[in-house]
């Protein structure tokens, strides 16, 4: 008498497509999924703890390692939420010029997006022609503050320095080339049959699901919901750029490619606005050497490239935070992914897991 | 009366040791030997410098150099590799079936090398023309079938053992099709036999008269082969190296090998089959536009090995069941009807 059965197979925390130390727990039945528990932890290393023997200005840079290929917008987000903390108004130059390196780094997490899901997909080619193309953007960086990936560039008040003439030119060289890019995208990628058969109508997150995970980001416009902090809380004059919000329709995970696809085009297109109306004036607010925000608290929000990126900051009036809570979209957009995977194939919990897009320092923090 | 310069040189060899030797029947073991010798070689230079010429193709198709630091412009890349993997050490995991564990890297590779014996290299040269040449040539390569379930069974991991299953869902979902539509060749040929596939291409290449099996055969050769974008079996981003994930050093190395050597052997197939093998204009030795074909073939497999995403399990069985079966069937009798029409004119 034939018997089958069910089996536990650990993908990770060192597998090929799990992008960092991520360990999940794939019940299988044959090839079909019944359940995929994800198991983190393996890259925990304390960061809120650490921040709170650490003074502010001391805090930023540990930013850059929560979601290490996005580390302008942890920056930014840090930055933003100790500034209204102490009520700084950051002068508008430093500003746009804030603007200008998040978005840059929004695309090239972007790219590191599209290079991780085709080379899951079994496309080596794609991650390099994709990687080819955030290097651009890496060495725009190395420019403007000499790191290219742990930028350290938005400081509290402002900005490390100024944006040399040098940054603003290759920039557009750069814009100027992110259709040529996209269409070369589209012929390699979105254009094959085989690459729409993986993606088209696989992982479905409907929009009711998408908001009860507590979704953000890239992942929840896919199911069709248009939440944009950007647009929400136009922080840093974002309320000056002209520029719409992908989104998609099912939320399979051909929207949560094209919407992301589609925030590169948009991004091109604030870049292309604040460069053209980059005001004069100073990079930095007048910030004490000692600085000691006033007691109390603050949150504030930034729409990173995975989601919605919360620093919550108490104060008790020293020079260290006493208290910071991190909201880490990669974390939460992970719990999605059982439901992602369930009564799918083996294959499309790879493909799931790179179009949640999570990053494993931001997932572990 | 054949004139390929290989027939003419091994004619050559045959006649000089005739009067030493002086038994025609020892000289015939003799040159049998060298064949053997010369097969093997072939297999084993063809696989040293292919994982060269994948490298640095693939790396042109990705904007990269590729290799291009151990010897001119890397050229003893590959030795250096080899020389590597002999010197690793030999790990043997615990919990396997012994002898099926190492029996199965030995055997992957006799089918592999096995059915360089039904190639015609050259006019004239082939080591055995037998009458069920092809009918023989995909019984043998289809074996390669068992070494793989063996690899993925004994090595006591759910990896290796989920490969192990898939070779063989994909195995019995492209054999049907490949078979069939290389019947179309055997209708218009009327033989089996390797030489007479290739003479009957003589006027007009079988890919002109065979254009839809030729893509079936091009398809299914890929699955066969394992090479992308039908590598399920060793999907690497899902079931990491499927039924090779437990083997290192030379163990590995011989499944390598016995792939890159399947790799030849779907590239000069196609040639002998569609391409009419050694024929060509007369300006070129014959000898020559085998190989430049069955290269030219092996490019072509490679490109869209490194073009195109992987297949998802499902897609890919109903692909194989659903669309190249019929169409192979579909081509089955359009060509009864167009040998119907043929001899009624």
């Amino acid at each position: 008498m034939a018997q089958t059965e069910k089996f536990v197979l650990n993908m990770g925390p060192q597998h090929p497509s799990t992008h960092g130390v991520l360990q999940v727990q794939v019940e299988l039945d044959g090839e079909n999924i019944a359940g995929a528990k994800p198991v983190m932890g393996y890259l925990h290393r304390g960061i809120e703890k650490l921040m709170e023997s650490k003074t502010y200005a001391q805090c930023v840079p540990l930013t850059d390692k929560l979601d290490y290929v996005s580390a302008m917008n942890n920056n930014l987000g840090f930055c933003l939420a100790v500034e209204k903390l102490a009520g700084i108004e950051v002068p508008e130059r430093a500003q746009f010029i804030r603007v200008i390196c998040a978005e840059l780094n929004r695309i090239a997490s972007h790219h590191v997006f599209i290079g991780s899901l085709t080379n899951d997909l079994g496309s080596a080619t794609g991650m390099i022609y994709a990687f080819r193309d955030r290097e651009k953007i890496l060495d725009l960086f190395n420019i403007i503050c000499g790191a290219r990936m742990s930028c350290h560039y938005p400081r509290i008040g402002g900005v490390a320095a100024d944006a040399q003439e040098e940054f603003f030119k290759l920039t557009q060289e750069f814009i100027d080339y992110v259709p040529q890019m996209l269409d070369e995208y589209d012929k390699l990628f979105a254009g094959n049959e085989i690459f729409q058969a993986r993606m088209k109508n696989t992982s479905i997150i409907s929009r009711k699901d998408a908001l009860r995970f507590g979704m953000s980001g890239p992942n929840l416009r896919a199911s069709g919901v248009e939440y944009d902090i950007r647009k929400i809380d136009k922080y840093s004059s974002y309320d000056k750029f002209d520029f719409d919000i992908p989104v998609g329709t099912t939320g399979d995970n051909w929207d949560r490619y094209m919407v992301r696809i589609n925030e590169i085009k948009e991004s091109a297109k604030i870049i292309q606005q604040a460069m053209d109306n980059m005001p004069d004036g100073p990079f930095m607010a007048k910030v004490p050497k000692m600085f000691k925000p006033p007691k109390g608290e603050a949150y504030h929000r930034v729409e990173n490239t995975r989601g919605e990126l919360g620093f919550y900051i108490v104060s008790d009036g020293t020079t260290k935070p006493y208290r910071v809570h991190i909201r880490r979209p990669s974390f939460i957009n992970l719990q999605a992914l059982d439901h992602m995977c369930k009564g799918m194939l083996l294959a499309d919990a790879v493909t799931a897991f790179a179009t949640i897009d999570p990053l494993m320092g931001e997932v572990d923090c | 009366m054949h004139n390929g310069i290989l027939y003419l040189a091994g004619q050559g060899l045959k006649d000089m040791m005739l009067p030493i030797i002086g038994s025609e029947l020892i000289v015939n073991l003799i040159m049998t030997l060298i064949c053997i010798v010369i097969i093997f070689l072939l297999v084993a230079v063809s696989a040293l410098v292919f994982t060269y010429g994948e490298r640095r193709i693939c790396a042109l198709i990705q904007v990269r150099i590729g290799p291009n630091r151990v010897g001119p412009q890397g050229l003893l890349q590959s030795t250096a590799d080899m020389l590597k993997l002999l010197t690793k050490e030999d790990i043997i995991p615990v919990g396997i079936d012994r002898w099926m564990w190492v029996l199965s890297p030995i055997l992957i590779f006799i089918p592999s090398a096995m059915i360089y014996a039904l190639f015609p290299f050259d006019d004239g040269v082939i080591f055995a023309d037998v009458n069920i040449g092809l009918f023989l040539l995909l019984a043998i390569s289809s074996q390669s079938v068992l070494p793989f379930l063996m690899g993925g069974y004994a090595s006591n991991s759910k990896y290796s053992m989920l490969g192990g299953m898939r070779t063989v869902a994909q195995m019995l979902a492209y054999e049907v099709p490949m078979v069939i539509s290389l019947l179309g060749i055997v209708m218009i040929t009327g033989s089996l036999k390797m030489s007479a596939i290739v003479e009957a291409q003589s006027n007009v290449w079988f890919i002109f008269l065979q254009p839809l099996a030729f893509l079936i055969y091009m398809t299914t050769a890929l699955v066969e082969s394992n090479r992308p974008p039908f590598n399920i079996v060793e999907g690497e981003s899902e079931i990491i190296a499927g039924p090779f994930t437990e083997y290192t050093g030379m163990r590995w190395a011989l499944f390598f090998l016995a792939e890159f050597a399947n790799l030849l052997s779907i590239g000069i197939l196609t040639s002998v089959l569609f391409l009419g093998g050694w024929q060509g204009p007369d300006f070129l030795p014959t000898q020559l536009w085998f190989w430049i074909k069955a290269f030219f073939m092996v490019i072509v497999y490679q490109w869209i090995g490194w073009t195109f995403p992987r297949l998802r399990i499902d897609t890919m069985l109903n692909f194989g069941w659903k669309v190249l079966l019929p169409l192979a069937l579909i081509n089955l009798l359009l060509t009864g009807i167009g040998i119907y029409v043929v001899n009624a004119l």
